[in-house]
Order: C-alpha cells, then structure tokens, then sequence
C-alpha cells in the first residue's frame, strides 16, 4: 500500500504542475493583457497611474521577461502565497482568497456528504427492491437531479423561501444578524440560509450516486459469491449488507474523486446566485472583469483543490479495499 | 427498511448465471431474419419513455425551425408600455357574463403604481380584441428562404397577447422562447458532432496503438478532468473577444461544450477498442493482411458505433445544461443573440423575480428537452445493449 | 408418501436409505420474453453417504436444480410444484432424526431452511473466485459457516477453521485463514471453499461443476480431495458436471438431464455399459476415445438444444433423436421405465 500511496501522491504533484502550465497557458492567451486590466482597474479606484507604477507592475508580474520566467515568477508566488494584488479590492488577492477557501472547502464537503447520506440508502433500496413505487420514485428524483440546472433550482427555492416563508434570502445571513454577535439565533439564521445551497448543490449529485449505487447493488447481487452467502445459511440483510453493499460501494469510493468537481462547480454557480462568501462570486467576478490573472488563480485553486480531493479518495480506497492494500 | 422483496420469486429480473444462455439462444433465432438494426429499432419502439420523448424532441425542434411562424412578436421588440407584464390568458367570458367562443383579450395601459414603484397594466374592458389565426405580422423568411409575414396567431393592435408574460424590456417572453430554442437545442448537437469526431478517433488511436501514445492521452484525459467543470468553461468562454461576431461565438461555446463529452467519450472508445483488439476477428483480418486503418474503419468503428451513438446522445442534455449555465453567468450566448440560459439572466434578480415569476419558464424548457435526450438516450442503450460486444 | 417410480428400492426415505429424494421439481423463470421453464419435471434421489452425478448440456437445468434444492433461486425463477423430500439427521424441532421434511414447504428465508442451508445441506460452486467475496479474508467467510451453524464463541470457532483447512489440504493453515482470495491460485480458492461447505458436516453435498475452472492437473487434486472426504466422512454428494469422464471417475450413480428432465438414472456401470436412452447413448459416442476411432470423424450429436422459451410436446429429445418414432414420440410424454432396480429410463423405446 505504501508504494501505491506514494505513486498517487507524485502523481498529484506532476498534475498539479501541469495544472499551473495550463492555468498560465490560458493567462497568456487570453486577448488584452493584464497589464491593461491592471491599469484599468487601477483608474477604476481613481488612482492616476504614471511612469513609475506601470513600472512597478510590470516588475512585479514580469511583465517585460519572457514567458517562462513569468510563468516561474506565477507559479512561485503560488507557493509563497502571493498572488498578486487586486487593485479593485485594494488588498492582496491572498488574503480575499484565504477567508473564502476555508468556507468553500466546507460547503463542498458537506454537500458531498450530504449527498452520500441520501444518496446510498436509498440506492439499496431501490436494488433490492426493483421496480416497486418506492424505486420508480427514486429515479424519479434522480432524474430531476439531472435535468433541473442548479442555478433556476436555487433560484426557484428562493423564490418559494421568500414568497412563502417572507425569508431573507441570499448571503449568509440575515441583515440583522451580519454583524451580531454568534449566538444560537445567529447559527439557526445561517442554518436557514445555508439549506438551500447545501440542498442544491447535493440534489444534483443525488441522481448519479443513487443510479451507481443501484446499478452496482444489482450487478453485485448477481454475483456467485452472493449466492455462497446465502448457501451458507445467512439471512438475507446480512447478505445483502455485509457482501453485497461492500462489494458495491467500491466502484462509488473510486468515483467520489470524480463527483467533486461537479461538487465544487455546483458550489460555485449556486454561490454566484446566492451570493455567498466562497471563492465563486470572486472568481465570477474577475472573469465578467476579464481580469484573467486573477481568475485562472482561482481555477487553479480550485483544481488544486479537486487533486487533492482525489488523493483523499484514493487514500480511502486503499484503505478499504485489500487488493490495493496488500500489494 | 426491509429487505422482504430481494429474493421474493416474481420479479422480472433475468438471472445471468441461468439465461445468459437461453436468451441468447432464443434471440439468435430473430437474428436470422432481421438485421441488426431494424433488432434495435424494434426495442427501441417497446420502451414507451423512449418513444415519447423522440416525439417530444422532433416537435422542439420543429417549434424551433417554425419559430417565426408560431411567434406573434419579435423577440427583441422592446415596448415600453409592456413592462413586465403577467401572462395572459384569454377570455371567453366578458364583463357581463357573456359567453363567447373565440377567446379574446382586452387592450391595456401601464399605470406607474408609486408605492411600489411597478408598472401595473390595467385592462380596457371597452373593446374586445378576438384572437386570430394566420394573422399578418412582422415579415420574415420561412425556413430561411421563403419571404412571407404569416403567423400563426395574434391579435390586431394595440391589444397584444403575451401567452407567457413579458420582460424588463416589454419584451414577448414566448416569442423569445422560440427564438432562443435555436440555439440552445442545435448547439448541443454541433458540439455533440464535434464530440463524436474527436472523441471517437483519439479514443480509437489511443487504444489501438497502445504503448506511450495511450498513455499521454490518458493522462492528458485525467488532466482535463482535474479542472472543476463549470469554472473551467467559464474561463475559457471569458477568453473569446468581446468583439466576436454571434456566429463566432456560437462556434466557440459549441466547441467547449464538446470539452463536455469528449473525454467520456474517448475513454469508452478506447475501452471498446481495447476489447476488439484482442478479439479474433482483429487478428484474423491482421493475419490476412489488412492494413491498420482498414481495421479501424472497417471493423472496430462499426461495432462501437452505436455505442458512439448512444453516448454521444447522453452526453447532449449535459451541453445543454452547460451552455445554458454558461450564458446565465453571462459567458455565453451575449445579445442580441439569445437562448435559453440567457432569457433566464433577466430572471437573476431576485427582488424582480419575486414579482414577475414567470420569467423563470425558460427553465422548463430547459428541463423537458434534457430529460427528453435522457429519456432517448436511455432507450438507445437498452435497445442496443443485447447484442453490443 | 411416494408415489413416484423414481424411487429406487421402492422404500420411502424413512427407511434410512436416501438422504434427497427430488419429486416431479418443476422450477420455472419469468421473464419478459416469455416462460422458460429450466426444470420440466425432474425426479431423482440420492441415498445416504453416496455420490450420485448429474450429467447433461449447459442449459440443460442441472445448476437449477441444486439451486432449487437450497432454495436460493434467483428473482426472477419460482418453484412451480413438486416435492423436495429431505431426511434430516440434525433437525431436531418437530421432526424426529429420520422423518423426511419437504424443503419446499419451509419459507426460503426462514430459520429452519437456513439451519439446513450450510449446515445440512451445503454446496460447491463453479467459478472459486468468483465465489468467494474477494472483500472479506477466506477465515472469515469460513467462519460467517462456523459460528452461525456450529460454535458461535469466536475463537474456538476460529480453532475449527484452521483445522477444516488443514484438513482439505491447504498449507499453513493458521496463516491462509487470513489471507484473501486473490492471494490464493484456483485450486487453493475451491479448497478453501470446500472448506467452508464441509466445515459443518452437512449431510449432503451439492458440487455445481467444482472443477469445471481448473486445469486438468488441480482438477484431479480436488476430485481425490473429494473422494477422501467423503469416505471419510459419510457425506453423500450430488455432483453436477458435464464431463462423463469425471463422472465414471467419481459417481456410484448416475441421473442424465435433458432440458430440465431426469432422462435416464442408473447406478455407473450401467449406464456407461448398456446406456439405453438415446441420448445418453449419443453423449457417450461424441467422446472423442483413444485408439478406437483413428480417422474417424467425431460423431456430434445431430442439432442444437432447442429455444427454451418454444415448450415441446412429447419426449423434449426428439427433434434431434436417432431413433425417432414418429406420432409418439412428438405427442406423447414418455413415462419412466424401470428396467431393473438400478436403472430407470424416460424413453418410448422400452
């Protein structure tokens, strides 16, 4: 298991450095250069620009070296945790990124568990009992999943929130409670407000969990090993749970690497709409800005992110599946 | 939760361990008579999901190639006496309870309400105005080249029908319905086009050829698909010049939706490749010489061809969606063009949402032409899947 | 209670004789294209501490059977009628050790089917690996047998496992209880699950085509494994295969299957000797035979098994009978005949 973890874990390395090529291929594509945005926001603030801080600029992202050495200058600021400033928020983008990174990480992540909660029981039942109204349901529920965009959900439950319930919505707090201080008032407040993101975000990924889950369960249970189970004289739930289940949530452990980036996408659009402190607003923001050093930053971050996210994953299939675990 | 029907007899299931073999036996009797795709055409037909949802599709993009016909307005003809007005229905019944059998709409004039700061639109009951067929409108070109100014329906000035309500701008939301349904249901299929043929051929050479080349491009794969979905297309659609003609555009945004399928794709070609490879009709037409290409367009495509199919049309309402989110964020589809995820930017504001709901029936447009393709999708896969190798 | 012809020393199984006796089994799939009815009417048994083999073509309803027997047919599969009569020698509720229990009266997942299930009754499948849940170690899944039919305090039960390993020949024992299947070759894996099937010394032994996977060599390791076991302990086997070979190697009795029918049952001698159905006849003549027939085309059995959803009236093998008689044998269902106390046969030509 060691020599696996340790090739994963190089292997996350090279393609996070292959991700920053990328990212920066995209910067100096990109039509107008940031030199010009700079500057533009810049006169935005009102500030007047001369001689020495279009200088200033362009020693500072090398602007007047080759490609590499902007790229080297780029990517180790990553490392250092200087990303340059943003002249509209008059702050290193460091520190708009940081505040936002911890809630993205934690809205993603409970997105997915939320997803796994639902998703998983009722993917058995659905298996074990095929075609019953309770599936049909199911796969009903799925299917919106699918097909509904997260965005118009959101801004449907708004709507409903509103209209119905007279809610504030959107942002994560009530205006009352912005600046208050914690209190439980304070935390039911973000909790009403946190539901619907957390709600959206998870039903898009309910449908193809729920269709895995069942695909799988039903694969599995047709299995010989299945059968020795029962030929053993073990009781049904036991055979379904302990041989069955197992069996079948391995192939969902190796795909929960591959629904984070729907995941932290899913974040991003419905924190857009909802306005809430994640990296998203920021890095819809730039882009609407054409500020592309900016934005390609965040994508980075967010597919930093998502490596990541795929090493944890692979950590815990090898943790639970002996094959890997024993070679 | 019970566990009471897992191993209850009666279900339709087939058990593999048995019936592999009787099934195919039964079927290799049919497959003397039919060919193989007249076979899948005819289970096809049997999922009713299926075939509802192919008749749901073909009327969309009927009502998208008739969009001017069945359109009474313009779609960017702003009104601004028009602003934000409710959907109408039409009456039959008038003010003195009289029952008439052509329906028929009243005249309205926007009143300024100052407490809220919103137009209200009152109706003037002295004049009826009867719906009309085939009316005369504003003029335009059948089917891109027949001149004419007939449309289906309308109502003669100055009452107006707005089956679905208007926008900020006093313009028609249903007439803008069926010009956006141009959009976003063809561009889907030119990215799904554009999908099929990268997609396809890198899947085919990456698992025919094997060694270093597949190995580059799986991890080439793997790379694309380390980047969250919808912020990298966001990115890449903030790259394209502002100044981009709507046709250049429209080519580009299909040509990153095709990013939406392209990997799954050439994954599942490359493992159906892979399959064939080893299979003994591969070496048998090695063995009798047959060049390499040969083997890959004569053979190999034609058995994976319709699983290119069906997952090329799985891959459709994930375009859609794309590329309705995409124009909602203002990435995508810019005015004067419009589609459907662009309508439902106007829909974006929430304090104006709450009062004018239905600006949000785009979505169910979206919706039902996803779950359509699903649906076909679906259908395309179990009626193929028997026989697939 | 036996009506049934097939019942070898015209004794009931209350005579101490027979361990299974399987009554006119009728065991049928639904399925969307239509019924396909995989055991049409077998009838067979099989006496106390003796190994009776079950022959026929793939698809002929042989694994049906066994699955019927265990009561641990698929979804999609019902048993429609018939009499599965088992002489417990454990069951101790209502039955007294001797009084035969219909299984098909038990409810399939009740706790006295799956009583017998593993520990009365056990079975051997095809495919060791795919048999054997590849997530969990062969300890324990040997001891999920153990624990649940014989001890259930964990560590003497683990002492039991090891000792059922050793016995079926696995090396090292205490180190391969705690090892998982894919460490294992083929023919450790169908040790091991031989293992698991003995461990509670059931009465009978169901081995679905254990060395049907194997190559030849692991193949005869496991039939001499079976062999010892069951002269050692009693154990009567029910070995279905489709190799006559291992059958004239292994059985003391023989019942041939055709399309979910008992065509012909006889002790081995007999039927390999003076085979009397036609069908049985054509099986042994397509066995390519050392020395007897040198440029000599190998003689198949003329036609295929026909379409299982398509019921045929009459004897299921005459389309592709040699000895065809026409007006009966394609109206008329042929009864089973008893040509001596050995050897029964379902054919109009006796």
């Amino acid at each position: 298991m060691l020599s696996f973890l340790i090739r994963r874990f190089l292997y996350a390395i090279v393609t996070i450095f292959l991700i920053s090529v990328i990212g920066f291929t995209i910067i100096e594509i990109s039509p107008g250069s940031y030199l010009e945005v700079k500057i533009m926001q810049l006169e935005q603030q009102g500030t007047t620009t001369n001689e020495e801080i279009i200088e200033s600029i362009k020693r500072r992202y090398g602007l007047d070296k080759p490609a590499h050495e902007r790229y080297f200058i780029w990517a180790s600021g990553f490392i250092r945790g200087d990303f340059g400033e943003s002249f509209e928020y008059n702050q290193p983008v460091s520190e708009l990124i940081w505040d936002r990174l911890g809630f993205t990480v934690v809205l993603s992540t409970a997105a997915l568990l939320l997803t796994w909660l639902i998703a998983i029981p009722i993917g058995i039942y659905s298996a074990t009992h095929q075609y019953s109204l309770g599936d049909n349901f199911a796969t009903l529920i799925g299917l919106s999943g699918v097909s509904i965009p997260n965005f118009s959900l959101a801004l449907v439950l708004m709507v409903l929130m509103a209209r119905g319930f007279g809610q504030e919505v959107g942002g994560l707090y009530s205006s009352q409670y912005i600046d208050a201080p914690m209190s439980w008032d304070k935390l039911l407040d973000l909790a009403k407000h946190l539901w619907i993101p957390l709600f959206v975000i998870a039903f898009g990924g309910l449908a193809g969990l729920m269709r895995m889950m069942r695909g799988n369960l039903l694969d599995v249970l047709n299995m010989q090993y299945i059968q020795a189970a029962r030929a053993r004289g073990l009781p049904e739930e036991k055979v379904i749970l302990k041989h069955g289940v197992r069996n079948a949530i391995q192939p969902l452990v190796m795909l929960l690497g591959m629904s984070l980036p729907n995941i932290i996408s899913g974040a991003t659009v419905v924190s857009i709409v909802l306005n809430l402190p994640t990296v998203g607003p920021l890095y819809f923001h730039s882009l609407l800005t054409r500020d592309m050093y900016l934005s390609v930053t965040f994508l980075v971050f967010l597919a930093i992110m998502l490596v990541i996210g795929n090493l944890l994953a692979d950590l815990m299939l090898a943790w639970i599946d002996p094959r890997i675990r024993l070679d | 939760m019970s566990l009471k029907n897992a191993v209850e007899p009666g279900g339709a299931a087939t058990p593999s361990v048995v019936l592999g073999q009787t099934k195919e036996m039964s079927e290799k009797t049919e497959v003397g008579r039919l060919s193989l795709g007249q076979l899948m055409f005819r289970r096809f037909l049997r999922n009713r999901m299926a075939v509802m949802s192919s008749v749901v599709l073909i009327c969309m993009y009927l009502m998208a190639i008739f969009a001017d016909f069945l359109a009474p307005y313009e779609y960017n003809h702003r009104s601004e006496f028009d602003i934000l007005k409710a959907p109408q229905t039409p009456y039959f019944i008038d003010e003195f309870g009289k029952f008439s059998l052509r329906p028929f709409v009243y005249a309205t004039t926007p009143v300024l309400d100052t407490n809220t700061f919103r137009y209200i639109h009152k109706e003037d009951t002295s004049q009826k105005y009867y719906i009309k067929l085939f009316v005369h409108g504003y003029p335009y070109k059948l089917l891109g080249f027949i001149p004419t100014d007939i449309h289906l329906f309308g109502v003669d000035e100055p009452a107006k029908l707005f089956i679905f309500g208007t926008d900020s701008n006093g313009r028609d939301l249903y007439s803008r319905i069926l010009a956006g349904s141009r959009i976003s249901m063809t561009m889907g299929l030119v990215g799904v086009f554009i999908t099929i043929i990268m997609g396809a051929s890198l899947g085919t050479v990456s698992g025919y050829y094997g060694g270093i080349v597949d190995t580059l491009m799986q991890r080439g794969i793997e790379l694309l698909m380390s980047f969250p979905t919808v912020p990298l297309w966001a990115a890449l659609a903030a790259i394209f010049p502002q100044d981009w003609s709507p046709v250049q555009r429209y080519f580009a945004i299909s040509l990153i939706l095709s990013l939406v399928g392209w990997t799954g794709l050439a994954r599942q070609v490359r493992a159906k490749v892979l399959s064939y490879r080893e299979m003994d009709f591969a070496s048998s037409a090695k063995a009798i010489g047959a060049t390499d290409s040969r083997i890959i367009f004569y053979h190999m495509l034609p058995n994976a061809f319709s699983h290119i199919i069906i997952v090329a049309t799985l891959s459709i309402p994930g375009m859609i969606l794309t590329e309705t989110s995409l124009s909602f964020l203002g990435l995508g589809i810019l005015p004067p063009a419009t589609s459907w995820g662009a309508l439902l930017r106007d829909a974006q504001d929430v304090s104006v949402l709450l009062n004018s709901t239905w600006l949000l029936i785009p979505t169910i447009f979206v919706i039902i032409a996803v779950l359509a393709f699903n649906f076909v999708g679906d259908g395309l896969r179990d009626a193929a899947d028997p026989f697939a190798i | 209670m036996n009506e049934s012809p097939n019942n070898l020393q015209a004794a009931s199984p209350e005579c101490n004789n027979l361990v299974l006796q399987v009554e006119n089994l009728h065991t049928y799939f639904y399925t969307t294209e239509g019924i396909v009815k995989a055991v049409n009417g077998a009838s067979f048994s099989v006496k106390k501490g003796q190994v009776l083999g079950m022959v026929g073509e793939s698809g002929c309803g042989k694994s049906v059977i066994a699955q019927s027997i265990l009561r641990i047919v698929p979804p999609a599969g019902k048993i429609v009628s018939g009499q599965i009569l088992y002489s417990s020698s454990k069951l101790n509720q209502s039955n007294t050790p001797g009084n035969p229990v219909d299984l098909l009266q038990l409810d399939s997942r009740g706790k006295e089917m799956r009583k017998i299930r593993g520990s009365e009754i056990s079975m051997v499948f095809q495919e060791p690996m795919t048999s054997l849940d590849p997530v969990y170690t062969i300890g324990e899944q040997l001891l999920e047998a153990i624990t649940l039919h014989q001890e259930p305090n964990p560590q003497k039960a683990r002492v039991l496992g090891i000792d059922v390993l050793r016995r079926v020949g696995i090396p090292h024992p205490e180190r391969s209880i705690d090892m998982y299947p894919h460490q294992m070759s083929g023919g450790m894996r169908q040790r091991a699950m031989i293992a698991i099937a003995i461990s509670c010394h059931p009465n009978l032994l169901i081995a679905d085509e254990p060395t049907t996977a194997l190559d030849v060599t692991t193949e005869a390791q496991i039939l001499d494994l079976m062999r010892k076991l069951q002269e050692e302990l009693g154990t009567a086997i029910l070995f279905i295969t489709h190799n006559l070979g291992v059958v004239a190697e292994m059985c003391q009795d023989v019942a041939v299957m055709y399309l979910g029918k008992v065509v012909e049952y006889a002790d081995v001698d007999s039927l390999f000797f003076e085979p009397k159905h036609p069908y049985t006849r054509a099986l042994l003549n397509s066995i390519p035979q050392y020395g007897k027939q040198r440029k000599q085309r190998l003689q198949p059995i003329r036609g295929s098994v026909p379409d299982p959803y398509h019921n045929l009236k009459g004897c299921p093998f005459w389309p592709r009978c040699e000895q065809f008689i026409p007006e009966v044998c394609d109206v008329i269902e042929p009864a089973n005949r008893v040509i001596s106390s050995t050897h029964e046969v379902r054919c109009h030509l006796y």
